[in-house]
């Protein structure tokens, strides 16, 4: 697992890549805190949260997971490892880890940013509300990791991959706006026994819809609390997906 | 070493591997034989646990490859068609992540550096991968399956597309690590499984047709056994003198193949060694001899002679073997088109040569 993350890490760095997703998390943090300061909000959590606001993770993410797996496919270094004396889970794990690692070098700078705030705020900023935010986000693009690099897994081309992921990411973002698009008819004692199966269906699909939407738990890591719920739901979308990844990559050896 | 038994590989319908059983003892070189989409590279990919099977079993030194497939990997080194090589990575890096990938317990920097001499690729260990030559990339594909001193080492095509220079090269280093490996080696060349293996397993639609020492396969098919005599001499008086001969049961005139000689192919009897009695008619006759070969088969005929056979079946005739495998249809209808490229191989690599 380690020469996977290793490797993966490092690949990162031998083309300019990795510098440009850097790069744009940098700017973009750099910007909103330079922003924020100035009009008087010293909330380096608010900073944070920018990122996933304007859906900037929504759209570099894909570009840090297409390869993962489809290239290997596609230049046939799969063989590698895949007949190396290595476990199927831990070579998923070494790649996922490799994309996590350069996404949380994004988030660098807001350590910076908070001893700037910390050492000279007269406002003070209780420091729970940044390492919430940053918990909160961390966890977010790791689900996004874990979903794009599921989708690298089922592809051989990295284009198709990221096309996908990013229809999936959209359909992420956007999914209680579509949500509030349906409306569930109220039902009532007297409702016939159709109906209310209908309604409870639409219901099931807007529940479903609301609860696909990244976003809304990455909200609630806003609040002067920590809740248990919001970081379980995105550590079992992570390992929903590293497992679904294992299978689609086992699967293939079955095809 | 390495047991085989009734090994199946179905990809959705088609069904790519057939029934195939071998077992491959310590130190033994073993070549895979079969034209192109025979399965040999699908059994090697089953052997190195790439891929998966659909019925059978497959053992490595006595672990199997489904069941512990970690411990069946750590035995084997493999090199697939293409090498897997990260392009954008150093030689020397590439070696080590492979190193740190199989965890091997020898220590590192010597363990590499002796396998980059061995393969003589000291000299470029610096470089990209993607820079270098498609010769250099196989040996880099070499040193990959080389480390961990692997007991199995299993390579598809090693040579392909290579000069002649280096395949000379690549065979020399095949028969150098078999001494002390077990190797099992495809390729649809004949004269580099001819160079390098004892032993040869011909693959044709999934299922294997011959499994044999070399020289046994060649007298296995030639059982006719017929010589060529290369006579300066009239063709009739000679044809007729020759088939009084005892032991013969036929003679054909080949035609003039050299100014003013014929040649005739002289079928024995069955067992009958018919050479001492051909050469005194022909003296008797006080005619010229230029020349008296033998007709056994080269591995190319056998080659052709068995995968021309319009199935499988015919081919197992052929070497009379028993057909306790069930009768099949024969979907082998294109076999004539094989042949054609089959003997397109042979020109180019005469050319090489």
């Amino acid at each position: 697992m380690r020469a996977i993350f290793k490797r993966e890490f490092k690949s990162y760095f031998t083309n300019p890549l990795g510098f440009v997703i850097l790069a744009v998390f940098y700017f973009f943090l750099s910007l909103a805190f330079v922003d924020y300061y100035s009009s008087g909000v010293p909330y380096v959590g608010k900073v944070i949260f920018f990122l996933s606001d304007i859906g900037l993770l929504f759209f570099v993410i894909p570009v840090m997971t297409m390869r993962l797996f489809s290239e290997e496919r596609r230049t046939k270094t799969d063989q590698v490892l895949f007949t190396a004396p290595v476990k199927l889970i831990k070579i998923v794990l070494g790649k996922f880890f490799a994309a996590f690692a350069l996404y949380a070098m994004a988030f660098i700078p807001t350590i910076i940013f908070q001893m700037i705030v910390s050492s000279q705020g007269d406002i003070k900023v209780p420091i729970s509300y940044f390492l919430y935010a940053l918990i909160g986000t961390i966890l977010f693009g790791a689900a996004l990791i874990a979903v794009g690099m599921f989708i690298s897994s089922l592809t051989e081309s990295p284009i198709t991959a990221i096309i996908f992921t990013l229809i999936s990411n959209l359909f992420i973002m956007f999914s209680s706006s579509f949500a509030s698009f349906i409306t569930v008819p109220t039902t009532s004692e007297s409702t016939p026994v159709l109906e209310k199966i209908w309604s409870g269906f639409l219901q099931i699909i807007v529940d479903f819809l609301n609860g696909m939407d990244f976003r809304s738990v990455l909200a609630s890591f806003g609040q002067q609390t920590l809740a248990i719920k919001d970081i379980v739901y995105f550590v079992s979308i992570i390992i929903a997906f590293i497992f679904l990844t294992e299978r689609s990559l086992e699967k293939r050896r079955w095809s | 070493m390495i047991e085989v038994t009734g090994l199946s590989k179905r990809y959705g319908t088609y069904l790519a591997v057939e029934n195939v059983n071998f077992s491959i003892q310590k130190g033994e070189i073993v070549g895979f034989l079969g034209p192109n989409g025979a399965g040999k590279s699908t059994i090697m990919n089953i052997l190195t646990g790439y891929l998966s099977l659909t019925q059978g079993k497959v053992t490595v030194d006595g672990f199997d490859v489904a069941e512990n497939p970690e411990q069946a990997k750590r035995r084997i080194g493999y090199l697939p068609e293409l090498p897997p090589l990260y392009t954008d990575m150093k030689v020397r890096e590439y070696l080590n992540f492979v190193y740190d990938l199989k965890k091997v317990k020898f220590p590192k920097k010597p363990h590499i550096d002796e396998i980059m001499r061995l393969v003589r690729i000291d000299h470029v260990q610096n470089r990209l991968i993607k820079n270098l030559s498609k010769g250099y990339r196989q040996r880099v594909g070499f040193a990959q399956a080389l480390i961990g001193n692997p007991d199995v080492l299993i390579l598809d095509e090693p040579t392909v597309g290579l000069d002649p220079q280096q395949i000379i090269e690549i065979r020399n280093l095949i028969s150098r690590l078999g001494k002390n490996h077990t190797i099992i080696l495809s390729s649809h060349i004949l004269s580099e499984i001819q160079a390098v293996c004892d032993r040869i397993i011909i693959i044709n639609y999934g299922e294997i047709i011959a499994d044999d020492l070399q020289e046994n396969l060649s007298k296995k098919l030639s059982t006719d056994h017929s010589i060529v005599a290369r006579v300066i001499c009239d063709e009739r008086d000679m044809l007729a003198a020759l088939k009084s001969v005892k032991g013969v049961q036929n003679v054909v005139c080949l035609g003039k193949k050299e100014q003013g000689s014929y040649d005739f192919e002289i079928i024995p009897e069955e067992g009958a060694d018919v050479r001492a009695g051909v050469y005194s008619r022909i003296a008797e006759r006080k005619k010229t001899l230029l020349s008296l070969t033998s007709s056994r088969l080269t591995l190319e005929q056998i080659f052709l002679k068995l995968t021309q056979a319009t199935s499988n079946d015919a081919a197992r005739k052929m070497l009379g073997l028993d057909e306790d495998s069930a009768a099949k249809p024969a979907a082998n209808e294109d076999s004539s088109s094989f042949v054609i490229e089959i003997v397109d191989e042979i020109d180019t690599k005469e050319d090489e040569e």
